[in-house]
């Protein structure tokens, strides 16, 4: 007679909290004490557990050379991450992970890079940008192009500015709707794609944002010809079990969690394409 | 006039132009300046030329009264401002401001769309890459007006 | 489990030799779980001796119909499947995952698994055991091993039956899962009713199945008996309830995703989840986090989901398959189709519980056959198609 245990894969590990950001009016950010911290890839996700509420899948958006912590920025969008945003330093929260696939970025080495990131979009992409300087020679030009929806929604503005300023990376932040005071750009994220500095032959794309802008931005991208297989988007789906077990989030013949939730657009094209697929 | 034929005939959008198509629009175009808050048109005007940016920001307002102007757009180096031109009855629908010392090269657009009613090859070539600066911003409207990352 | 033993021959048991089978297995320690009749259908439940096995019944079974029938013999397993599969012992319905306590400082996790019982399956037919095969690669072939369900699937041992009788929305032929059995069984037994009496040829699938025989002073079968046994099966074969070309039924849905026939199905389809209950391979699941009125002790329980549900694809304030014709489409183009890609095997065993218990006999094999029959309805092409 064997005892087998349902942990690991769905048994949360208990973190304390760190430190707690606010970073815009609904988005906060965690860092979780996590020693020694489970080495994830940029790309890859967390189910993060309010205790007694439930759990959701929230990507890591922290720096993955450190190894004394996790980090993890989410919006409010729900009752688990509603808990998640009360809860403050020196709290506890079930932490699993990591799971999914994540950017592909040893495949863009030699090629540029462009980053296109909408809304809170830019957290599952700060850890590729965090590792891509941090190898910054083995790469080209890298860009990174970042919507909001107006001036108080920019998020991690600090590390824009140290991206830009010296870690040889172009950085375009713009917003949807402007205010009095804002004087940067004003428009689609998609509006900064016809004129990134990048040679659409060896360039890897790397999205992450609400589908629709994703969608646009892979044609934009598309349309200065870089090859779709070379663009890839982070889905989103429904999720329970992050391990291909509980069926949830799967799109057509892939399950988000475990196949991606980094996709080419060559496979996610169609995917997305289809309503209610 | 030597540079001005060189920058149009580097830039993407006047790619594929035939020699003598290239060569009128040269001869339509100027270097202008504009000081930080300096309008480039205003709405209502008559819409008599086109803008190639060469470095700073334009943007792109409307000012409802009683209310602070409410940036719809900007358009930076290397974009081109302005298809009303092209379109009857030549007006231009918003305000144009310079948000930051800007520079850019002009084009004559009363003049051209004499030279296009004369020569419709010209007219075709112009109206092909326009066609195309008013879808991209037909799908830009469309995506802001979507508001893809509000609430929900 | 060994594939057939084609070099340990069959014998033969008489109902009583059954009945022993039944009792040296408990005697041993399983716990036997096997058909019986109850609440008008036949179900699995534990059983302590051949009595409670549903002699003299057979089921009559088609599109949202199902009655139990008396035999004008005392069959033993004279009926096709009900409306309960082996899904039910191995991916069981409720499972508490793990339970968490508040303490000083954060809280702590107890994920100490129940012991799984040691069971033995009596009765079981060919497309369940594909079935639990299929299941065993859903849970247990990728990265993340479902611990659970592997305890339970570690001690188990299949006497399987040959079926004599094919069921009313049976199409196990055309899905290539049976009627036979060839392999996934310690013993499959083939029941025979004629003039020489009630007898059970055997069949040895693995070692344990064969040391189980000896202890039962099973005779060798005649060549006749064979012969019968072999007939029953071909016979079962022939007469299939419902029949469906499997051949490229992938890329048919694949390019039929706006067929109008899915339409048609979703007039009729109440987003029930029938088909997924009875289905023996479906295994979408979700979890639920609850609390006491303390708030201080926590549980994740683990419970069948279906993708009927309408909340199944829930994300940020709105359901992606928020149709019923999508979620029917969902449904059947995974089960079909996509499954191949994500398992290999198709995900139909061919046992049609989904046809039988859909309260509207929504009938998956006609659903097919008309999505073939106009490949490419609802495409550009088709001006003049109907809606």
């Amino acid at each position: 007679m064997t005892i087998a245990a349902p942990a690991p894969p769905l048994a949360p590990t208990p973190c304390r909290i760190r430190r707690v950001a606010r970073e815009t009016r609904d988005t906060f950010t965690l860092e979780l004490d996590v020693a020694p911290s489970p080495v994830f890839r940029p790309g890859q996700f967390a189910m993060l557990y309010a205790f007694g509420v439930g759990e959701v899948p929230i990507s890591y958006s922290g720096d993955p050379a450190r190894s004394d912590v996790t980090v993890h920025t989410t919006r409010e969008v729900g009752p688990v991450t509603r808990a998640l945003g009360a809860l403050r330093r020196g709290a506890t929260v079930g932490c699993r992970g990591p799971y999914g696939a994540p950017w592909p970025l040893d495949d863009a080495r030699g090629h540029d890079v462009v980053l296109v990131a909408g809304g809170i979009g830019l957290a599952p992409l700060r850890p590729a940008v965090y590792a891509l300087a941090a190898r910054r020679a083995e790469f080209g030009r890298v860009a990174v192009l970042y919507g909001a929806r107006g001036p108080a929604d920019v998020l991690f503005a600090r590390d824009l500015e140290r991206w830009r300023s010296t870690a040889d990376i172009d950085v375009h932040v713009t917003v949807d709707a402007g205010t009095p005071t804002w004087k940067g750009n004003v428009g689609v994220v998609t509006g900064l794609i016809p004129r990134a500095q990048i040679d659409p032959r060896r360039t890897t794309a790397l999205l992450c944002g609400p589908e629709v802008m994703m969608r646009f931005a892979a044609e934009a991208l598309r349309a200065r010809g870089v090859p779709a297989a070379s663009i890839r988007l982070s889905l989103e789906r429904n999720m329970k079990c992050a391990v291909g077990w509980c069926g949830h989030c799967q799109l057509g013949a892939a399950f988000v969690c475990k196949d991606g939730p980094v996709f080419g657009y060559d496979v996610a094209e169609r995917l997305l394409a289809m309503r209610e697929l | 006039m030597e540079t001005l034929e060189r920058i149009l005939s580097g830039h993407p959008f006047f790619a594929g132009l035939a020699p003598r198509h290239l060569d009128l629009l040269v001869g339509c175009a100027s270097n202008v300046r504009f000081k930080a808050d300096e309008f480039v048109f205003h709405a209502g005007a008559e819409a008599n030329e086109f803008y190639l940016i060469r470095g700073g920001r334009i943007s792109l307002e409307i000012a409802p009264p009683g209310r602070m102007p409410l940036v719809l757009q900007t358009l930076g180096e290397g974009e081109i401002l302005g298809w009303s031109w092209l379109v009857p009855p030549y007006h231009w629908v918003l305000d144009a401001r310079a948000v930051e010392p800007t520079r850019a090269i002009a084009l004559d657009g009363r003049c051209l769309r004499g030279k296009c009613e004369a020569d419709h090859d010209l007219g075709y070539e112009l109206l092909k890459r326009f066609a195309l600066i008013m879808e991209q911003g037909l799908q830009a409207a469309r995506l802001q007006l979507l508001d893809v990352y509000g609430a929900g | 489990m060994a594939a057939s033993e084609t070099t340990t021959a069959p014998s033969v048991l008489t109902r009583d030799g059954l009945g022993r089978l039944i009792d040296v297995l408990r005697a041993d320690g399983w716990t036997v779980v096997a058909p019986v009749a109850r609440d008008g259908a036949i179900v699995l439940d534990e059983i302590a001796t051949l009595a409670d096995l549903p002699a003299g019944w057979t089921d009559e079974q088609d599109g949202g119909t199902y009655r139990l029938v008396r035999r004008d013999d005392e069959a033993l397993f004279g009926y096709a499947v009900g409306p309960q599969s082996w899904k039910q012992r191995f991916l069981v319905p409720r499972l508490k995952l793990w339970s968490a306590r508040r303490e000083a400082g954060g809280f702590a996790v107890d994920a100490t698994a129940e012991p799984s019982p040691r069971l033995a399956l009596l009765g079981a037919r060919s497309c369940d055991l594909h079935a639990i095969a299929i299941q065993d690669r859903v849970l247990q072939g990728g990265a993340f091993v479902d611990a659970d369900y592997a305890s339970r699937r570690e001690n188990v041992l299949v006497v399987a039956v040959q079926c004599g009788k094919a069921g009313g929305t049976c199409f196990c032929v055309s899905m290539g899962t049976g009627p036979r059995a060839d392999a996934g069984f310690d013993l499959a037994l083939t029941e025979i009713l004629d003039g020489s009496g009630q007898r059970f040829l055997a069949e040895v699938g693995s070692e344990r199945g064969r040391a189980l025989l000896e202890r039962l002073d099973a005779a060798p079968a005649a060549q006749t008996d064979r012969d019968t046994a072999r007939a029953i099966v071909e016979r079962t074969a022939r007469s299939m309830g419902r029949r469906l070309d499997p051949t490229g039924v992938r890329e048919v849905l694949q390019r039929n995703l706006e067929h109008p026939r899915w339409d048609d199905v979703a007039a009729r389809c109440l987003t029930c989840a029938n088909c997924t209950l009875v289905c023996p391979t479906c295994f979408c699941t979700t979890v639920e986090d609850v609390t006491d009125l303390t708030g201080d002790h926590a549980e994740r329980w683990r419970r069948w989901d279906s993708c009927f549900a309408l909340d199944f694809s829930y994300i940020h304030g709105g359901n992606v398959r928020s149709s019923p014709r999508a979620r029917y489409r969902q449904w059947l183009t995974h089960k079909l189709g996509t499954w191949i890609d994500q398992f290999g095997t198709s995900g139909c065993v061919g046992c049609g519980r989904c046809i039988t218990w859909c309260p509207v006999g929504i009938d998956l094999t006609q659903e097919v056959a008309a999505i073939r029959a106009t490949d490419g309805a609802g495409t550009k092409g088709d001006a003049d198609g109907d809606a």
